[in-house]
């Protein structure tokens, strides 16, 4: 894929972004012209009521959903003259996820979870092995490498699935209720190892969350409600 | 990359061990089972052959009426032969070496508090020759004993050990309806036949003692000819026809009342039947793979959510479709190869094993292998890829939330 450039542009340009499942009567908007821009480096929370859209604009941004009308530049680039498997080169190349569940193979240790994304962009065995075992030291799992997720905690499942987000050294990390499973003590460190990467790598981090608290991690704070943007601002640093 | 997809699909052939197994128990299933059947079946059509080949290929029967290979009810009554139409046939005729007429009855033979149900036949002397048994104690009837028709017999090792146990029979009587016979000989056992029957059990009495006695007419159902050596059968077969025609006066234009049959008559007769038994077996072999296959299909969907989720995580993390495709392809393809190697191995081992035990040829089929392992190959690959394919033609997302 060629190198992008994005002169002037913010990272992430959405504009008049909208999402719509089915049709006729039982149609449903979840993203009902949305603009939004996204600038490197920042930590962005995305927060509203339950079917708000927050979900869907993550992944649309995340190229994992199509939507059905409006422009989405990702570093310049017109993501909806894309195909298939184009986005999954952009995804390879350029996005990390993270998922509520995990989303790990079963059965299938820590260091292999790491290194699928490795797989797919080509990596040898050695350079795959090393960059794995650094994104796991990155999460602080080094030493459970050869576990299966059967065999670690939420806490440490989430961190192994950051560290398969951070192998493949993303621009942007997509993070979709990362301590949705979580209770407060391991919430809150996940959220410490993401401001990290933020504040140390200069990764871009887009996060959906229902908890204020874990927003406040955030710098900027994206309110939605029915599929619209209603406020977008500062977090409050208070917390 | 390819060697990569290869090095996946065996990651996850062992990562989902017991689904990987169940396949591969299908397919082996599969492919053993008709494989084992069919070999069989096989094996025991050519051991019917050999055996009616070994019998004597220098051997005809005539029977009376023309639907004899049909073997059914014929309608009409068929005329019997005589004793003298035997007689002639093998004065007539310089290439017969012996010919032997026969009549046969079912009776309870009795010895003591023994009694067994057999098959008694009334012949003569040529009996033994042409049929090739051999006398294993005392004798064979003597001139007098077929020409007067005395109450002798020659008794088969079957109906020797049900009567007798442990003790000598010769010299012994036994009675066979309300005939008390005196046992003059026995003859050396020739075990089972092909089918299992048990060639062994009958009674033999001279022919006219048999018509007296067991029968009360003079008829002859069956006349057994030996042919001398380096006579051709088909040459024999014609000639006996023409002379039989002269016996019975069969004029021009008209059917014959009689059938004459070579051995290798009765041998296709016979693998008709054995044909059928394949038949029968590779139905059931048939169901088998069916079976197997159903197995797979159904292990391959259940396991379709779990899959479908693997999927959505792969495309998630940047995997393009082509590549998990060529992915769940090598796996079906992977074990679909093993259980079919497996399964020709374990249905090639269960064809030996039961061709020994029953002692038939093990001829296996390589036309049989290919086909079957090709079905369940086919079976495994449809059923382990398609859905594979459906799940990497959705959104990620869709494939990631698959319930």
């Amino acid at each position: 894929m060629a190198e992008l450039s994005s002169e002037g542009e913010p990272l992430i340009r959405l504009r008049g972004i909208s999402r719509l499942y089915g049709s006729g009567e039982a149609e449903v908007r979840a993203l009902d012209g949305i603009d939004l821009d996204i600038q490197k480096g920042e930590f962005v929370a995305i927060m509203g009521p339950s079917g708000s859209g927050k979900s869907t604009a993550m992944n649309v941004i995340g190229c994992l959903d199509v939507p059905t009308a409006g422009e989405y530049h990702f570093h310049g680039v017109e993501v909806a003259n894309l195909n298939a498997d184009q986005r999954a080169l952009l995804r390879r190349h350029y996005l990390g996820f993270i998922f509520q569940g995990y989303n790990l193979l079963p059965r299938t240790s820590a260091l292999h979870n790491v290194e699928l994304p490795l797989i797919y962009k080509g990596l040898g065995r050695a350079q795959r092995h090393a960059a794995a075992i650094e994104a796991l030291e990155k999460v602080g799992l080094a030493h459970r490498a050869h576990h299966d997720p059967s065999e670690l905690s939420g806490g440490q499942q989430q961190r192994v699935a950051i560290a398969r987000a951070l192998a493949g050294n993303p621009e942007v990390i997509l993070a979709d209720e990362p301590t949705g499973n979580l209770d407060t003590r391991l919430s809150v460190e996940i959220m410490e190892v993401l401001k990290g990467l933020n504040e140390n790598e200069g990764l871009t981090i887009v996060m959906v969350t229902h908890e204020a608290d874990m927003a406040a991690f955030a710098n900027r704070l994206i309110w939605m409600v029915d599929g619209r943007i209603e406020s977008d601002g500062p977090t409050r640093k208070a917390a | 990359m390819l060697l990569e997809t290869i090095r996946l699909a065996i990651q996850a052939i062992f990562r989902n061990a017991l689904r990987s197994f169940l396949t591969v128990l299908g397919i082996v299933i599969g492919v053993g089972a008709v494989i084992a059947m069919v070999t069989i079946g096989q094996g025991s059509t050519e051991q019917v052959t050999a055996d009616v080949e070994k019998l004597g290929s220098n051997m005809l029967m005539i029977m009376p009426g023309q639907d004899a290979m049909e073997g059914g009810p014929s309608g009409t009554v068929d005329q019997m032969f005589t004793i003298r139409m035997n007689d002639m046939i093998e004065e007539q005729l310089g290439m017969v070496d012996v010919s032997a007429p026969l009549s046969t009855a079912r009776a309870r033979a009795v010895f003591g508090n023994e009694n067994r149900r057999t098959d008694i036949v009334g012949t003569d002397n040529r009996y033994f020759t042409a049929a090739r048994w051999e006398i294993a104690r005392g004798r064979q009837f003597d001139r007098s004993e077929l020409q007067s028709g005395k109450p002798v017999c020659v008794i088969g090792e079957s109906v020797r050990k049900e009567l007798f146990g442990t003790s000598d029979p010769v010299g012994e009587v036994i009675r066979i309806k309300t005939l008390s016979c005196e046992i003059v000989g026995l003859l050396r056992s020739k075990g089972a036949s092909t089918f299992g029957s048990d060639q062994d059990d009958f009674v033999i009495m001279p022919i006219r003692t048999f018509q007296r006695r067991i029968a009360g007419n003079t008829d002859v159902s069956l006349m057994i000819v030996s042919v001398r050596e380096g006579v051709s059968t088909e040459r024999a077969k014609k000639e006996i026809e023409a002379a039989m025609r002269d016996i019975r006066r069969i004029g021009r234009g008209e059917d014959d009342d009689f059938t004459v049959m070579d051995m290798k008559q009765i041998a296709t007769m016979l693998s008709g039947i054995t044909g059928v038994l394949t038949g029968l077996l590779s139905a059931v072999a048939a169901v088998s793979l069916l079976v197997g296959g159903i197995g797979i299909m159904n292990i391959m969907l259940v396991s379709v959510t779990e899959r479908t989720r693997e999927i959505g995580i792969r495309l998630a993390i940047g995997a393009q479709t082509r590549q998990v495709l060529m992915q769940f392809l090598i796996e079906a393809i992977i074990l679909s190869l093993f259980g079919g190697l497996i399964g020709i191995v374990v249905g090639l081992g269960i064809g030996l094993a039961g061709a020994n035990m029953l002692s038939i040829p093990f001829n296996p089929d390589p036309g049989i292998i290919l086909m079957a392992f090709g079905f369940s190959a086919a079976v495994g690959v449809i059923f382990g890829f398609f859905p594979a394919r459906r799940a990497a033609r959705l959104n990620p997302i869709d494939a990631l939330r698959h319930e």
